[in-house]
């Protein structure tokens, strides 16, 4: 016991951490903030960290090219020990982290959080939630079966619509003229490096702006925020009846995020792992290509809609809601934060419920 | 200089237009005669950075397309239509199966061919041929053609693409390379745009 403390002594004489991280625990928090709503960012972060873990595991066995990566996962599925419940925390993984990140973005819009001065935490929220689904859609590609091989087709006809720069999209996005070893290869790339560095940053800029500009306090209704006090008022409401988030905060944290790693480790035994399909042949025709399900609304809405209506969708729709949400802190970022007094909020969070959910039969 | 520049955006934006050009000629027997889109000025110029970017474009400037053989003729007996596939002619040893790529291929009449991309207009899934009501069908969202490939119903906006062709010592030859999409594509330079039908009466 003494040695590790003069060892963790001799360290803190040089890192000199242990203040700010000791300071950082016991940064207080508004007392109605220590709140089960407020367990969904840090259940994200805690899927993410699956993620990395789990993905870190298939890398070692995966193999990035057209040619063998089925047979690859094969190996994982049927002869490497546990392989395959890696492959199925991995691949529930992703479902969890989809759908908390989700939940997270419905909670914070909700109760006002994306109001000022969280505007910053928002827009990198955004990008957060773009580069999650990033990886959900290259990992399927990376699962590469006749749903990966035909997902991409179905990407790549998305692209080629963009007007002027579409078949450069498609070129850029195959790596050639056909779906082959380029285009995995890329993905793989973009899975593996590019989206978990991007990923891993902005995560930790949220973190620190989240530290930095307190957590949002629990909305009242009548109690409106307003740029001229709100930093005085907030302040006010952490330092006088404020508690530090150790221990009056985190434990919900932590017993959330056990609980979603419980989850995840259970459908991932119950369930096993998804796929592979069929065999990457293109040849093999005879196949019903289905995205996964986080993108079943979008392949809904492409059978639903009329042929002339497709095209200004696809590529108008996406720039439209995600100009809506990054504008969304700018165009309301004072007044009312209670989801109570905000009508339209809820009646928008229910419409796109309906609609996604509906879109998915 | 901002004078200039203006001039030089306008010129741009003029050019942006489609072009049409007049298809190759016609090789072979049966071949169509056709127009095609190419996409000019800034967006050639976006194109062709797109394809130095691609590690697969840098070795082949002249493009993906190249003539590739069939099989005999024999194999595709008058007023059938069967599944027919290629090597895809740009391919790595590390493709695999991938560069295998499948088109069917219609026998109009003994002298006249047509084949048909597998790739649906709408999302590029794969068409299937059903004899018995003569439709191509697509599984994903219910894409239906002719076996003459016109558009019948569903969501695509065209109909199917399909390969020139030439016959050469018995030998059924298309010229492909590369994945069509739907997308006003220089990518469908070769392949021939199906006229839309009439509605049936």
């Amino acid at each position: 016991m003494r040695l590790i403390r003069a060892v963790g002594n001799w360290l803190d004489q040089r890192l000199q951490l242990g203040a700010p991280i000791a300071e950082t625990m016991q940064h207080p928090i508004p007392r109605e903030t220590a709140s089960w709503f407020y367990v969904f960012g840090s259940a994200a972060m805690t899927a993410l960290a699956i993620q990395l873990v789990t993905g870190i595991l298939l890398a070692l066995i995966y193999v990035p090219s057209a040619g063998e990566a089925w047979n690859s996962l094969q190996v994982l599925n049927h002869q490497v020990t546990l392989g395959w419940f890696i492959r199925a925390l991995h691949g529930w993984g992703s479902n969890f982290m989809v759908a908390i990140v989700l939940i997270h973005m419905v909670q914070v819009f909700l109760f006002g959080a994306y109001k000022f001065p969280r505007e910053l935490t928002w827009i990198l929220g955004i990008f957060l939630l773009l580069m999650t689904l990033g990886m959900a859609f290259t990992g399927q590609v990376l699962r590469f079966d006749q749903d990966a091989y035909w997902g991409l087709g179905i990407g790549a006809s998305i692209c080629s619509r963009v007007p002027l720069v579409g078949p450069a999209l498609v070129k850029l996005m195959l790596g050639g003229p056909i779906i082959a070893g380029a285009t995995l290869s890329r993905f793989f790339a973009f899975h593996v490096f590019v989206i978990p560095g991007l990923l891993s940053g902005f995560v930790g800029l949220h973190l620190l702006l989240v530290l930095k500009l307190g957590i949002n306090e629990w909305p009242m209704p009548g109690r409106l925020v307003r740029r001229s006090d709100y930093m005085e008022k907030y302040r006010e409401l952490t330092h006088t009846e404020g508690v530090p988030f150790v221990p009056y905060g985190i434990w919900k944290d932590a017993i959330f995020s056990g609980v979603i790693l419980l989850a995840i480790a259970a459908c991932a035994l119950y369930f096993g792992p998804f796929g592979p399909s069929g065999q990457p042949d293109p040849r093999i025709i005879q196949t019903v290509p289905r995205l996964d399900f986080f993108f079943l609304w979008l392949y809904a809405l492409l059978s639903l809609l009329p042929p002339a209506m497709e095209t200004p969708v696809l590529i108008i729709g996406p720039v439209i809601a995600l100009v809506g949400l990054l504008a969304l802190p700018f165009f309301s970022g004072e007044g009312e934060k209670s989801w109570r007094r905000r009508p339209i909020a809820v009646l928008t969070i229910l419409l796109s419920a309906v609609t996604l959910g509906a879109c998915r039969r | 200089m901002a004078t200039r520049t203006r001039v030089w955006i306008y010129a741009g934006v003029r050019r942006i237009r489609y072009r049409s050009f007049g298809q190759h000629s016609g090789r072979g027997v049966g071949c169509r005669r056709n127009s095609r889109l190419v996409p000019a000025g800034p967006a050639r110029r976006i194109a062709r950075i797109g394809t130095r970017l691609s590690p697969v474009a840098r070795e082949r400037k002249q493009g993906y397309e190249s003539w590739i053989s069939l099989g005999s003729v024999d194999q595709f007996p008058p007023g059938q239509t069967r599944l027919a596939s290629y090597r895809n002619p740009v391919a790595n040893a590390s493709d695999g199966e991938t560069a295998d790529i499948p088109c069917w291929v219609r026998n109009v009449d003994g002298n006249r061919f047509q084949v048909f991309a597998i790739n649906c207009a709408h999302l590029g899934c794969p068409v299937r041929w059903f004899p018995q009501s003569r439709l191509f069908m697509c599984p994903c969202h219910g894409g239906v053609y002719y076996e003459d490939g016109a558009r019948a119903s569903g969501p695509p906006e065209r109909g199917l693409f399909e390969y020139s062709f030439k016959v050469l010592d018995g030998n059924l030859q298309i010229q492909a390379g590369e994945m069509p999409t739907p997308g006003l594509s220089a990518a469908n330079k070769t392949l021939i745009q199906i006229e839309r039908r009439p509605p049936c009466a």
